[in-house]
């Protein structure tokens, strides 16, 4: 005898930080909620982990910027504990001991660079003030949900007409910046502000970070923009560290859907999607059960929402086709120490604060070119740039005291390897990584107690990651906006009526932002009331 | 020339800024390092250690130190017992507030008193119509160093130090060793969070600043000057002397004096009627509790994140957020009706970082200070007055259950 299936207003399938988002409005909103989580933990890609007692690992994302503060607000998130603490510091090393270091203050940091090039200290805030002014130009519009370029619907040649012209209201500096972002690459871009190499590193690593681009690659340009396109407390383009990590962001987001009466089960994969006649029904979990609902939403990439969550002969193949050249290709990796002290940068002994932030090691253009020299022939770096922190300097609960926690954002490594698999290769990935840490902090090595390496087949095994892209998708132009994940699909439906999609896939797209999740929720909730 | 306090051989190097400030005459760093944020978010994340040295210090022994602060203090010292603190204010005949302090009862009969200004005088010209020997109060700031270490780890870092920690309850007090010199160790503090107060004879201030040091290293304890103190005070609703009230005693005008009640410390006269006490003040204070003749009262207003936003971002500007912390007065309008009908002022202003709005101390007359009562709030945007709308919320505005927790050894 088999049981009546559970019914719910809403699926959520996946328990990322979108779905999370998503099935707390849903749930806001008076739908009966559930949001399904494969894993035992709900994050996916921003989740903390104690892997060591006493030390918790942030295994995927480790910082915050983009969060939208229209969720922040509507989901109460301060009363659940959200909790994010500036980067004091961004520390970038060079060899030799050369370094730049910036703080908090704008004329300190003006003669910091100055001490490298006078005319790069004054190139640096003419490009901030560029760039911020670009970014809050840009900000309402990843807010809302874009415009349908394939569709006739008066509503939609009005919103791109609206589009248009506010594009055209624009100051020219501001639409010229913009389109330079879109034309030129994040190093053509920092030649016009910048000339000594070691600044131009620096400002540079934004452009690469999570893609397949070398700086000098055209794309790098929007890449290096999406990065700033977040703040903290309205200072453009600054990133933090959450309480704990980037899981105890997600925690916070459980609790706000818990307490608007949403449910979550982990341990709990999604098979397929139920429908019929091209409406939504339900769905199966892995374990055979079925559970309805007539709003289904797959906080998956699009690889899942439409490739293996439903059956792709089903949707049209215009769509199908576009999925199939949409670009993953996974490039970046984690390896994260648990370390036993500080590690030391010669000339700046017993500094601690210069680890309060983002250390970026990857010194000149070109050394990132040769990195990326390295990925386009199908291995990963062999002097890889890593974008690292030690967020225990500043939150004492990440590690027992005394005792640090460094989390290393690897570049690039390469989804796909000529030779070898990353089964083989992993533990290769954590010894370059290490040795390349050695090199800029000797001594560093003997600090390790244990390290964690995540490789892009790790992502993908872990949190189903499409090829370990971080994005779920790379953030190039032919995927954003009006492209993200398809054009025409862009709004978060899908071809199954009730069946919609809330990744990182979707606009405004990757990183920790929440905002394809509040957008698919605004547009369920505003489909349920036609 | 400046005075500076005990600690000053160890703040001194510690300041990265190198900018000072006067705080009552003392030499005090607002903030070390380059970032405030960065300072108040170890008074709400992991532990801050902050120098209050400047504060008067007074001491009251025997029956007839009791019998003065029972005279002059608004609130019913009688409940603070041998090991306990408490905050309390004292007022003028006409029931104004001369100011605020907190007292200690450290051993059997003997108190200490912290107050902003100095108030020797005072409490001497009241010993005197008692009948009462000078010495029944005693000046005693420069004897002591004050420490107040604040946030959530400060547990962790004192319970290395002493066994007096564990437990002390909220508004206790006791009297412990720190590397072997003499402490008095309270939990209080001016922040709202977790945290502890230590006197410090001040022959001792470096030797105890040191093993604090020490012993907070591991959980990033972090100098922080007043700045951040501040910013900490406005979502914990404490209200600062000087900026959210001023003294009685040099006010020109009754519009300057402010009674308890219109400070919102009603609370501090719930038991009144079992408070047998002919204190300072009492029939002013009882005189308005019964006939509701307060001009207005003190409360949290929540201004409006949205409107807040919207109101910079029409402009084309980003709004301000980033270490905003003012002290100015803010204008506070009827909304509805009437263009710009004046209803109060807020006198503490925060955008707290924390809790991702702006927020503020307001004074408002007493049918808008319901909670949820809705004013305009006037801000300046490119130097054009616009007001958006704010909310009366109860204070305070941050209240984490680690204020008040039992702390004794187990996880923090
Ligand atoms: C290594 C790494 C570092 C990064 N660093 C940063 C950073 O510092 N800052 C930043 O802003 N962004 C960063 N990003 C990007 C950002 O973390 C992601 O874009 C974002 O977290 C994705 O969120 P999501 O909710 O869209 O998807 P995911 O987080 O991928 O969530 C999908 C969830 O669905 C679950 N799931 C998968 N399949 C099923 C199924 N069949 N049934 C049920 N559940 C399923 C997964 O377990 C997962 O929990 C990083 C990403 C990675 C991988």
């Amino acid at each position: 005898m088999t049981a009546k299936p559970e019914r719910f207003d809403a699926i959520v399938v996946g328990g990322g930080h979108n779905g999370l988002v998503n099935g707390a409005y849903l749930s806001r909103a008076g739908l009966k909620t559930l949001v399904l989580e494969r894993r035992h933990v709900v994050g996916g890609a921003a989740v903390t982990e104690e892997l060591v007692p006493g030390f918790r690992f942030t295994t995927f994302s480790y910082a915050l910027s983009l969060v939208r503060p229209d969720i922040v607000q509507d989901l109460d998130l301060v009363k659940h504990g959200m909790l994010v603490h500036p980067l004091v510091n961004t520390f970038h090393p060079g060899l030799d001991g050369e370094h730049i270091l910036l703080g908090a203050d704008a004329h300190a940091n003006y003669h910091e660079i100055a001490r490298h090039s006078v005319e790069d200290a004054e190139g640096a805030k003419d490009l901030s003030h560029r760039v911020a002014r670009v970014c809050r130009a840009l900000k309402p519009w990843m807010d809302r949900i874009p415009p349908n370029v394939l569709s006739s619907d008066p509503a939609e040649i009005a919103e791109l007409a609206e589009l248009r012209d506010y594009m055209t209201g624009l100051d020219s500096e501001v639409r010229e910046m913009m389109e330079r972002f879109v034309t030129a690459s994040a190093g053509e871009i920092l030649d016009e502000y910048l000339d000594h190499e070691l600044v131009k590193g620096l400002f540079v690593s934004s452009g690469i970070i999570g893609s397949k681009v070398s700086p000098r690659d055209r794309e790098s340009g929007l890449v290096w923009l999406f990065h700033k396109m977040g703040d903290f407390d309205g200072q453009p383009g600054a990133w933090g560290f959450h309480k704990n990590g980037n899981g105890g962001f997600t925690q916070v987001l459980a609790r706000a859907v818990e307490a608007f009466g949403g449910t979550i089960r982990t341990n709990a994969g999604v098979e397929r999607v139920l429908y019929d006649d091209g409406h939504a029904r339900g769905v199966e979990l892995e374990d055979g059960t079925r559970l309805e609902a007539e709003v289904v939403v797959s906080a998956l990439d699009p690889r899942q929402t439409f490739m293996r969550l439903v059956d792709p002969s089903d949707l049209p193949a215009d769509l199908v086709s576009h999925l199939e050249a949409y670009k993953f290709q996974g490039s970046a990796a984690k390896v994260n120490f648990a370390l036993s002290g500080l590690p030391r940068f010669p000339g700046l002994d017993g500094r601690e604060d210069i680890y309060q932030g983002f250390t970026n090691i990857g010194p000149t253009i070109p050394y990132l070119e040769e990195a990326f020299a390295d990925c386009r022939a199908g291995r990963f770096s062999r002097r890889p740039f890593l974008d690292s922190c030690i967020q225990s300097t500043i939150d004492p609960d990440m590690s027992p005291p005394g005792k640090h926690i460094m989390s290393c954002f690897v570049m690039y490594a390469p989804y796909h390897l000529a030779q070898g698999d990353w089964d083989t290769e992993r533990s290769n990935l954590g010894d370059t990584v290490q040795e390349t840490l050695e090199e800029f902090f000797p001594g560093f090595g003997d600090l390790v107690l244990h390290r964690e390496i995540v490789t892009p087949l790790d992502i993908e095994r872990l949190i189903g990651l499409t090829e370990g892209n971080i994005f779920a998708g790379e953030l190039f132009e032919s995927q954003l906006f009006f492209n993200r994940p398809a054009p025409g699909w862009n709004q978060y439906r899908t071809p199954i009526e009730g069946y919609y999609q809330c990744g990182s896939g979707t606009h405004p797209g990757g990183c920790v932002s929440g905002g394809p999740g509040r957008l698919a929720a605004l547009r369920i909730l505003d489909d349920r009331r036609r | 020339m400046p005075k500076t306090t005990p600690f000053h051989s160890r703040v001194e190097p510690l300041n990265q800024t190198g900018i000072w400030k006067h705080w009552y005459g003392y030499l005090v760093a607002p903030q070390y390092q380059y970032s405030l944020n960065a300072e108040y978010y170890a008074i709400r994340n992991s532990v801050s250690l902050l120098d209050t040295s400047p504060l008067f210090k007074y001491r009251f022994a025997g029956d007839r130190g009791r019998a003065l602060l029972e005279r002059v203090l608004a609130r019913d010292v009688g409940a603070c017992r041998v090991g306990r603190a408490q905050y309390t204010c004292w007022c003028d005949e006409r029931g104004f507030v001369i100011q605020d302090g907190v007292v200690m009862q450290v051993a059997e009969g003997e108190y200490r008193l912290t107050s902003a200004e100095p108030t020797l005088r005072h409490f001497r010209s009241v010993t005197r119509q008692m009948g009462f020997p000078d010495d029944t109060v005693e000046e005693i700031s420069d004897d002591f160093g004050i420490l107040a270490l604040q946030g959530p780890h400060a547990y962790d870092v004192i319970s290395r130090l002493t066994e007096a920690a564990s437990p002390l309850k909220y508004f206790g007090v006791a009297q412990s060793t720190v590397a072997s010199c003499e402490v008095t160790v309270s939990r209080t503090g001016y922040t709202g969070d977790l945290g502890y107060e230590l006197w410090i004879r001040s022959e001792d201030a470096e030797t105890v600043w040191d093993a604090l040091a020490a012993a907070g290293k591991d959980y990033n304890l972090t100098p922080i000057g007043t700045s951040a103190m501040k910013m900490a005070r406005v979502e914990a609703g404490l209200l600062l002397l000087g900026v959210d009230f001023n003294t009685s005693r040099y006010a020109w005008v009754d519009a300057q004096r402010e009674t308890p009640i219109e400070l919102g410390w009603s609370w501090m006269f719930r038991k009144l009627d079992e408070d047998p006490r002919d204190f300072i003040g009492r029939r002013a204070i009882e005189a308005e509790i019964a006939n509701r003749t307060s001009r207005w009262n003190t409360v949290g207003l929540a201004v409006d994140w949205h409107a807040y936003e919207c109101a910079f971002t029409e402009s084309g500007i980003i709004p301000p957020m980033h270490e905003l912390y003012t002290e100015s007065t803010m204008s506070l309008y009827r909304r509805g009706g009437k263009q710009w009908d004046y209803a109060g002022y807020a006198s503490s202003f925060l955008a707290s970082t924390l809790l991702r709005r702006p927020i503020g101390i307001a004074k408002l007359p007493l049918d808008l200070t319901e909670e949820g009562s809705e004013v305009d709030a006037e801000i300046t945007v490119i130097r054009q007055p616009k007001y958006i709308l704010a909310r009366v919320e109860r204070l305070p505005f941050f209240n984490p259950p680690r204020k008040t927790a039992l702390m004794n050894g187990g996880a923090s």
